[in-house]
């Protein structure tokens, strides 16, 4: 046996959305090991929507239960999903690269003694070999990395290994195991506004910049996210998260979140290179800028040239006209 | 408090990226090097805690895996107020975060401290793992990516953002943490500290990493983005804008 390994996430007791591009990943590389897909889920108790993973490629589904796994407990988990690798010889292991991905997989990496690609864009297997590339260079180059010995330890950017139906048996079991939740214990996670999605993880992210002049003016970017129903977050170019006008949660850019939407809409941002970095990998870029030489529209995919509080409160009502 | 604080020399963030002949590197000619950004937060909470601690307590040591050039960027430390720096002196960083965990991890094993930080990632290769990685190596607790950071009576609670919300987070002393931007804002080197930072121990260490288990096949530009177009000026252009996110790039 020398499965592949994908390593979900929930929380409130609810299937994260990056649980499914994880497996799906899981699967591009299962498919081209010609191997099967475990995936592994820590939790308090049973999760619903595990069963609808098998869709998605997943052929096993476990979930291992625990008081102590209700929240994300560092070393627990690290513990619990190093010694499944362990036992199941697995040629890969993939997490999301998620805020609790990230901080999982060097645990796991290092008591397993094995190297790890963080926020890694794409898989293949070459000459037997697992391969990831990762951007970078805040964006400007993508590193080609390639695995000696097993298993391969990868984290997957979000929103970029968009689900696709690949059916598998999806046969799902959950096992109440024990163990401490570790010397590192979360108390409590407070949530941000009610409903408000993360910006790393929107479909569609509209970000503002000091062109909004104030910042009671990024209504207009709430109402335009609003327009598109769920799935759209309101992001933030550094200059307006250092002059406070937002929280630091909210950072496009190098020295904040790293986006891969299938829109961003980027509203009265010139464009420097350190957001760039952020969001150069979005499916589809439009610009919305008063110059029309900002560097935003040398990235853009479609630009608007003129005044963002004309056009936005237009591109508001027709996208209400569209889901009208 | 004794704290040691793990930093990295890293090409500035508005570095051209130029790909060496072996297309593998980054093309080093002309490039300016700094302390990585993210390391500045984790030097300033070090700073902060030894002055709060007053006199005659603490110690921060700066500690930088590197190339002999790495001197300049542990400088830039003992400049801003740490009290002596190590260099582990290798001829090139690795891209690959393990072996660089095991000999900072070596190199920290017995050195006593109280508090291991490290900023969350380095802005070159974003590896986001090594000071995780070290805290497994030693056995110590961590908690990674900090944007707020209590200690008291040899325990900690720190905040750490997740996606739509905040961690808060408790722990025992000693422990690694890796830091994150909005934890502090960290200070400016004063003339008086550059001339004091020439008299400070640097201590260089020729180091011999272990063999990664990771390859590098290329370093590539990024696919160009296809060439983008003006849609329109003004309210006018936005129909015209919609039917194209619809029709062409088929994201509506």
């Amino acid at each position: 046996m020398s499965h592949v390994l994908a390593v979900l996430e929930q929380r409130d007791g609810a299937l994260r959305k990056v649980s499914h591009e994880v497996v799906t990943g899981a699967r591009r590389l299962a498919d081209a090991l010609g191997e099967n897909v475990d995936a592994l889920l820590l939790a308090g108790a049973a999760v619903p929507g595990m069963n609808e993973l098998g869709r998605l490629g997943a052929d096993k589904l476990t979930t291992l239960t625990n008081p102590a796994f209700r929240l994300y407990a560092p070393e627990g988990y690290a513990r619990a999903i190093a010694d499944r690798a362990k036992a199941g010889g697995y040629r890969a292991v993939v997490f999301a690269a998620s805020a609790t991905g990230k901080d999982l997989a060097p645990r796991v990496a290092a008591r397993l003694e094995r190297p790890l690609a963080q926020d890694v864009t794409d898989v293949a297997v070459e000459a037997g070999a697992v391969v990831a590339v990762r951007p970078v260079y805040a964006g400007k180059a993508l590193l080609k990395v390639k695995f000696a010995g097993s298993p391969a330890l990868l984290s997957l950017r979000p929103n970029v290994f968009t689900p696709v139906d690949r059916p598998k048996a999806g046969v799902v079991e959950v096992a109440a195991v024990d163990g401490a939740p570790g010397r590192v214990t979360v108390k409590q996670v407070k949530a941000a506004e009610a409903g408000a999605l993360d910006v790393a993880e929107a479909a569609i992210v509209i970000s503002g910049g000091r062109g909004l002049k104030e910042p009671a003016n990024f209504k207009l970017l709430e109402e335009l996210a609003r327009a598109f129903g769920g799935g759209a977050a309101v992001g933030a170019s550094r200059a307006v998260v250092d002059a406070g006008w937002r929280p630091h949660a909210d950072q496009v850019g190098q020295t904040g979140k790293t986006v891969s939407p299938s829109l961003y809409v980027a509203v009265g941002i010139s464009g420097a290179i350190q957001h760039l970095a952020g969001m150069r990998t979005a499916k589809v870029i439009v610009a919305i800028n008063r110059d029309k030489d900002a560097p935003i529209f040398k990235v853009a995919d479609y630009g608007i040239v003129g005044d963002l509080f004309e056009i936005v409160p237009k591109l508001t009502e027709e996208i209400e006209k569209l889901h009208a | 408090m004794r704290i040691a604080v793990c930093i990295k020399r890293v090409p500035d963030s508005e570095t051209r990226v130029k790909i060496a002949a072996d297309g593998k590197t980054l093309d080093e000619a002309g490039v300016k090097f700094v302390l990585n950004p993210y390391d500045e937060f984790a030097l300033e909470e070090a700073l902060r805690r030894k002055e709060q601690g007053g006199s005659g307590g603490g110690e921060v040591v700066v500690f930088s895996l590197g190339p002999p050039a790495a001197q300049e960027t542990i400088r830039t430390a003992l400049a801003l107020g740490a009290d002596r720096g190590v260099l582990l002196q290798v001829d090139r960083i690795p891209p690959d975060g393990w072996p660089v965990a095991q000999a900072l991890a070596a190199a920290l094993r017995d050195g006593g401290y109280d508090l291991i930080l490290f900023g969350k990632l380095a802005i070159d290769d974003s590896n986001h793992q090594v000071g995780p990685m070290v805290a497994e190596l030693l056995g110590l607790p961590c908690v990674t990516a900090i944007t707020h950071l209590d200690l008291a009576d040899g325990r900690g609670t720190a905040e750490r953002e997740v996606e739509g919300g905040i961690e808060v987070v408790e722990f025992p002393l000693p422990a690694v943490l890796t830091t994150d931007k909005g934890l502090n804002e960290p200070r400016y080197p004063a003339l008086k500290g550059i001339m004091a930072a020439k008299k400070k121990p640097l201590d260089v260490k020729p180091t011999a990493l272990a063999v990664g288990g990771l390859d590098v096949v290329a370093l590539t530009a990024p696919p160009a983005r296809n060439e983008g177009r003006i849609v329109g000026e003004g309210p006018a252009a936005v129909p015209e804008l919609v039917r194209l996110l619809r029709e062409e790039a088929k994201v509506l």
